[in-house]
Formats: structure tokens, sequence, C-alpha cells
């Protein structure tokens, strides 16, 4: 099939041939190498749904039950295999039905192309029937988008759609296709975008900061990184590692950062932010050099900025000049893909070991493992966790599965206790917090990680958003295993409501179905554990099977997560109670 | 940090939607733009927005750094009114009888450097260039006799400092 794919794509690309804008869709997608597309048709995609069933054997289109849950499967795909995920629907609301998950890859760096159709060129702005204009809605939250209007321009915003959703820092594209040009025909050839003279996609990493860079962190005593998401996005995992093995300092990731070094490293000290490890918060605000490596110090990691980390030298490694000084001012800011920046930096590094200042991360994580951690994954209460839960999926997927998060306390208990040996294994929405997300994400992750294991943990309230793509799972035998951790709430909320709102519980519990029986009616196998002794050995089952699975876990109803740095309060200020 | 006057100038292509792009980055940061021009520049092709915005260093440089962010923009830079040569032009309509018969405007004319851009039987129009100041002063100085319409352009500036655009531009096609 790969013969196949590439002589047409050969024949496409170096003769011209007259060809419909339609069917020239499907072959800039062959050229970039897409072998999988989510979405929805409708009346204004049409002619490129036609196209779809006559290149059926070459390009899977798979039909998600709503717009929004393309996206996220679009993303799930493209975080977990680092290529460029396709959506595609119809105009109007099947345009508008994309916005959220083009908002969720824009904040998160997701690479995504959305493909929708649009009325045709004469109708615009008549307020046809599905008459929408995606463009000017989109526009906030997409990297690009443009609108064809003519088949003739479909191979050079097609090709820079895929190149611009790629490089440098990645992001959503959006292309609006009017009706008419998916019918009319003209000479296709096709030429991969190479650059857009306006866009500088990585800058050239500048030698004399990363000196002064090195010397800074050579000089420091209690030297901290943090990295975020850039290291997995810039594939610098290698280099990452081998710059915290040789300096020997403590490293914390961001909750996008997650799994780029494996959570068993010594050296990895785990998570920072509002819900992250106690140790790396604190000690923040005690450490003498910060160094942010591909991350964009969003609120949830600061805490209260006028007090994060002021008395450290800040260095922060960014691909995008528009993140140095945004929210923290770097005192060296070293521009450049982190795989690049980390490479030249690591040989001007010192050997060293830090062994002091590794005692102090060590004695803060007994504190929290005594305080928190200890009741979180081995109660001795009667009530489910969520932290055993998760405990038991690393046991039962030995630390190798891919968990893809929804949004809420599940997520930040996930991301806490979930293990991880490999990189791009931690999928969830992390700057825009969408729920919903997981559900098709998880469908994207194993999609495109085949030979992987995919777990969505997802909430109650979250899992009712998007929970009719179990008919995606369904339909195509798509063995992803779902674990709703149900507590009856939309439980961060509550948490917040009993902390901060003086326990009014304003619409935050929920009286939910029997999501058993869904996903019976959707022939997936499914169990419902509600006692400890049950708990493991129904975890075990469902890694072990080899289809999809449905677990509902109900675990306590009022627990909270913590350590917590409350809204507006600086990382040092973290909660363990 | 205090606020103050800002000139951004922006270079860009001439594409449909890069304006959207470009109010919508001051939308989302509740920023409101006190003036805009969009012509184009020095270099073929090459559009040049002026956005003239009243707010703080900070956030004037977190805008730039999201408008050279964008696709279609090939560079975008930020001054003080002190670092720019700066105007705005105006277009005052007024009653012609009035030309004639009240002595005052015909000062006004001559003290202001306006010029008297067309007479008709019904109104005349004056044209003015310069600072918003002296724009804003003879408008007062009209105003009590009537004025029909009046317009004021966004500011046009230059800077005094150099613009590296045409050899980033060079580099890039070299």
């Amino acid at each position: 099939m790969e013969t196949v794919k590439e002589k047409m794509t050969e024949t496409k690309t170096k003769t011209t041939v007259k060809i419909t804008g339609a069917e020239a869709i499907i072959h800039c997608l062959l050229a970039e190498d897409v072998d999988l597309v989510y979405g929805y048709p409708g009346g204004a995609i049409m002619p490129v749904y036609d196209e779809f069933y006559k290149f059926q054997d070459k390009l899977t289109h798979i039909l998600t039950r709503h717009e929004q849950g393309a996206t996220h499967a679009a993303q799930g795909y493209a975080r977990v295999s680092g290529r460029v995920g396709v959506a595609i629907a119809t105009s109007g609301p099947g345009a508008t039905n994309l916005v959220t998950g083009l908002a969720d890859a824009q904040i998160d760096s997701t690479p995504m192309v959305c493909i929708t159709g649009q009325v045709p060129r004469h109708l615009l702005g008549s307020d046809a029937f599905q008459e929408t204009d995606i463009i000017g809605i989109s526009t906030p939250v997409t990297k690009w988008n443009y609108q064809i209007t003519k088949a003739s321009e479909i191979p050079e915003i097609m090709a820079k759609a895929f190149y611009i959703a790629k490089s440098g820092r990645p992001g959503p594209v959006l292309i609006d296709i009017t009706k008419n040009a998916q019918f009319e025909e003209f000479d296709f050839s096709y030429e991969k975008c190479k650059g857009v003279r306006s866009y500088i996609p990585t800058p050239k990493p500048n030698l004399g900061s990363i000196e002064a860079a090195a010397e800074l962190i050579n000089n420091a005593n209690k030297p901290f990184i943090v990295w975020g998401q850039g290291v997995i996005l810039g594939e610098a995992e290698e280099e990452l590692k081998a710059v915290i093995e040789k300096t020997g300092i403590p490293a914390a990731w961001t909750i996008m950062g997650e799994s780029a070094i494996p959570t068993s490293h010594p050296l990895n000290v785990g998570m920072v932010g509002m819900h992250g490890n106690y140790g790396p918060n604190v000690l923040t605000n005690e450490c003498d050099v910060l160094i942010a490596i591909g991350m964009r110090f969003d609120d949830r990691v600061t805490g209260k900025l006028d007090e994060y980390a002021t008395q450290a030298k800040v260095i922060h490694f960014e691909i995008d000049p528009a993140e140095i000084n945004k929210n923290v001012s770097a005192d060296i800011a070293v521009l450049g893909n982190s795989k690049e920046t980390l490479e030249l930096l690591l040989p001007l590094l010192n050997e060293n070991k830090h062994e002091n200042w590794h005692q102090e991360f060590k004695k803060k994580h007994q504190i929290e493992f005594d305080e928190v951690i200890k009741n979180d994954i081995h109660p001795t209460k009667d009530g489910l966790t969520m932290g055993e839960v998760i405990e038991e999926i690393n046991l039962a997927s030995k630390n190798k599965a891919v968990i893809v998060t929804d949004v809420g306390q599940h997520q930040m208990i996930a991301c806490r206790y979930a293990k991880f040996e490999q990189s791009k294994s931690n999928i969830t929405s992390g700057g825009l917090g969408t729920m919903g997300f997981a559900l098709p994400a998880a469908i994207g992750a194993k999609q495109g990680a085949m030979d992987r294991e995919v777990v969505a943990i997802i909430g109650d309230g979250g899992y009712q958003m998007t929970i009719q793509e179990l008919g995606v799972i369904f339909q195509h035998q798509i063995p992803v295993k779902i674990v709703v951790l149900n507590n009856d709430h939309l439980g961060m909320v509550r948490q917040w409501q009993e902390l901060f709102f003086d326990k009014r519980y304003a619409s935050t519990v929920m009286v939910n179905p029997d999501f058993v029986k869904i996903a019976e009616g959707y022939h997936i196998e499914a169990k419902c554990v509600t006692e400890r002794k049950d708990l493991k050995s129904t975890i075990q089952e469902m890694i072990a099977s080899d289809k999809p699975y449905f677990l509902e876990v109900k675990v306590e109803k009022e627990d909270n997560v913590f350590p917590m740095i409350p809204s507006g309060a600086a990382v040092s200020d973290i909660r363990l109670k | 940090m205090e606020k103050q006057w800002f000139t951004i100038s922006v270079y860009s292509e001439n594409n449909v939607g890069l304006l959207n792009r470009i109010s919508g980055i001051f939308l989302k940061r509740h920023i409101n733009i006190e003036s805009l021009n969009v012509s184009k520049s020095e270099i073929d092709e090459v559009s040049k927005f002026t956005i003239v915005v009243h707010t703080t260093e900070k956030w004037v440089h977190n805008i730039v750094g999201q408008i050279e962010k964008q696709i279609e923009v090939i560079k975008a830079f930020y001054h003080t009114d002190d670092e720019t040569i700066y105007q705005e032009s105006a277009l005052f309509k007024i009653a012609s009888g009035l030309l004639f018969d009240e002595r005052q405007i015909q000062n006004i004319i001559k003290d202001s450097n306006s010029q008297i851009v067309t007479v008709s039987r019904d109104f005349f129009v004056l044209a003015k260039s310069g600072r918003r100041s002296e724009i804003d002063e003879m408008h007062d100085q009209l105003k009590p006799f009537g004025i029909m319409q009046f317009v004021r352009s966004g500011r046009i500036s230059v800077s005094k400092e150099e613009m590296q655009i045409t050899a980033m531009l060079t580099e890039f096609q070299e």
C-alpha cells in the first residue's frame, strides 16, 4: 500500500492532471502523509466526502458523533504521534463545533489542520443556508486560517497549512473551502511548503546567551529546572536528560511536560503548579537559578506572579519570542528549538551533584507523602480514592500506558500519580481545561499509537460532554480502556465551593445514569467497581483485554485534591490540607 | 508602570483578514485602539499598519510580540511619541456664507496654516495636517461658527531610528 501511495503521489506531484478541487484536497492530504482524518459530513463539504469514498483504501475517515469529537481525536492523534492531526467538517454548525478543539489546540500548541466546507463563492455574505463566518470566528484560536474560493489555490494553501501547523511552535490551522472551489477542475501539481517569507518558525540560537546561561548554571548553588511541553514538541527528551544527569539539577515538569523524562528518574522531582508536588512548588521560591525550558509560566504554574521566584535569576529556553518576559522576566532568554539549544548548552556545563539541595526536595517529598500521598494511594478509610485507581492502572500496565485525561479532580490526581517510562504518554487538556476532551482524544491517541495501551481517565461530568463518541469506539472496535472515576459531583468545582464558597454547592451535584448500561448499549464490555476488593482484579482484566473496555469506579463523593495553591496565592503558600 | 502613548508599526503581507487578526489581539487584552491607519509602505507589496494605543510599556511589548507572531506579519515595532515623527489630517466642512461674512474665519485659516480644498455655493472644505493638539485647537476655534462635518484621520508616523525591515526581507529572499 505504501508503494501505491508513493506512486500515486509521484504522478500527482510531477505531472499536472486536471482534477476537481475536492480530489485535489485528497491528494494534498496524501502528499502530507495523512492516512487518517476525523470528521462529519454535511452539504458544503460533500464533494470532498465523495472523494473520501473513492479513496477509502488510502485514506481512512472516522465519523465522530460530533465535530468537537473530531478535533479532540485529531489532537490526541497528534499529541501521541507528533504528526499533524486532521479534522474536517461542513460549513455553519459543523464549523462552529470545531471552535473548542481549535482553542484547545492553540493554547496547548498542538499541530492540527481543520478543513471546513463553505457555501459557494457567489453566496458568501448572503446569509445562505449553513453559512457562517468561520474565518472571523476562528481567527483568535488559530495559528493561521485561510478561505479558499477557487480550486487553483488549493495545493499552495494546503501545503502552507501543514507547514505552519507543524513548524516552530505548532498550532491549529483552519482552511475554509467554498463549495464551488471543490467542484472546479484545474491543473493539479503539489509542492511541499518550505518556508513563508513573513514567518520565522524557529529563531536561530544565540551562542552568547547560551554561554551566559551556562555560566549562571555552573555558578548556581540551588539551580532548579522546570520543563514544559516544549521539550516534547522539540523532541529534546534525550538532551534534557543529558543536561540534568551531567549537572545533577533537580527537574520538575508542568502538566504539559509530563512523561518527557521517566517518572522513576531520580532527578525528576515531580510536578509544579496548583496541584503539583510540595517540594517543587515550595523550593521554586528558594532556588537561586530557575531554568525554564519550553514552558510559558502559566498562572496555574506561577501562582501569585509578584511572589514567584523573585529571589532567583531566571533563564528561559523558549522557541516563541512572544513568551519571553510575557509573565516572568527572564535574566537570560535563550531562543530556539529546545533540542538545538540544549545540545549547544550541554558541553558548556560543569558536572555536579547538588546533593544538599536534593536533600531538601527529599525532605519535602517525605512531608507530602505522609500528609497526602499515603492516604491518596494507600487509603485506610472505606471509600475508594481516585489515587488508588491510578496506582492500580500503573501496576497493571507496568507504567507503559498512554494516559488520556479530561479536566478536573481526576485529571490532577492522574497527572500526580500516573507513572511513565516513555515520552508523549500524558495526553490532557492543559491550557484550555476542556471538559469532554478525554474520550475522543483517547480514540485519536490509540489510532496514533496502535501498539500502545491507551487508558482514558475521565470524571463523571466531562464524560457526559462527549459520551456519544462511544459510538466511534464501538463501530471501529478501537481498543481504548475507559475509566470513569464517578463521585457524582463536578468534583473540582465542588472542592472550590467547599473551600472558598462556604460549601454552597451550586449545581455541582450530578444525578448520573447507569454508565455500565450506556456502554453496554454500545456493545462495549463494561463493569462497575464499588469496593476495594474488586479493584485490582477488574483493572487487571481491563488491561488484559484486547477490546474496548469501560470501567466505572465509584469513588468517595467529597474527596479533595491536595496539595493546592489557592488561586492568587504564592507557590510557597501551597496547602497540604 | 505608567500608561503612555505608543505608536505600533506593523509591516505585513496585504491579505484579507489580517486586520481582524491584529485587532483581535487588542480585543483579547481589553485594550482600546486609539487610532489606526493602513497603507502601503516603503517596500513593494508590503502593507503598513500604524496603530496608536495608550497603555503601559509591558502591555505594548506583549502586544507587539503577539502581533509579530502572526504568520503574515513580517515585523512589528513600537515607539514612544519622542521617537517618531507623526501627524494626523483633518477635514472641516463649513457653510460658504461664513467664509465671506466672518472675518475671523479667514484669520483662523491663515494662522492655522490650513488649506482650502474646495469652495462651492453651499460649503467650503478646509484641510489641516499636524499634531492632534493643533487640529483640536482649530476645531475649537471653528466650532462657534458651526462645523457642518468634521473628520480626522488616524495617526501616520515614521520612526526616527531605522526600521531594519528591508534587510530582513532581502535576507529571506537570498
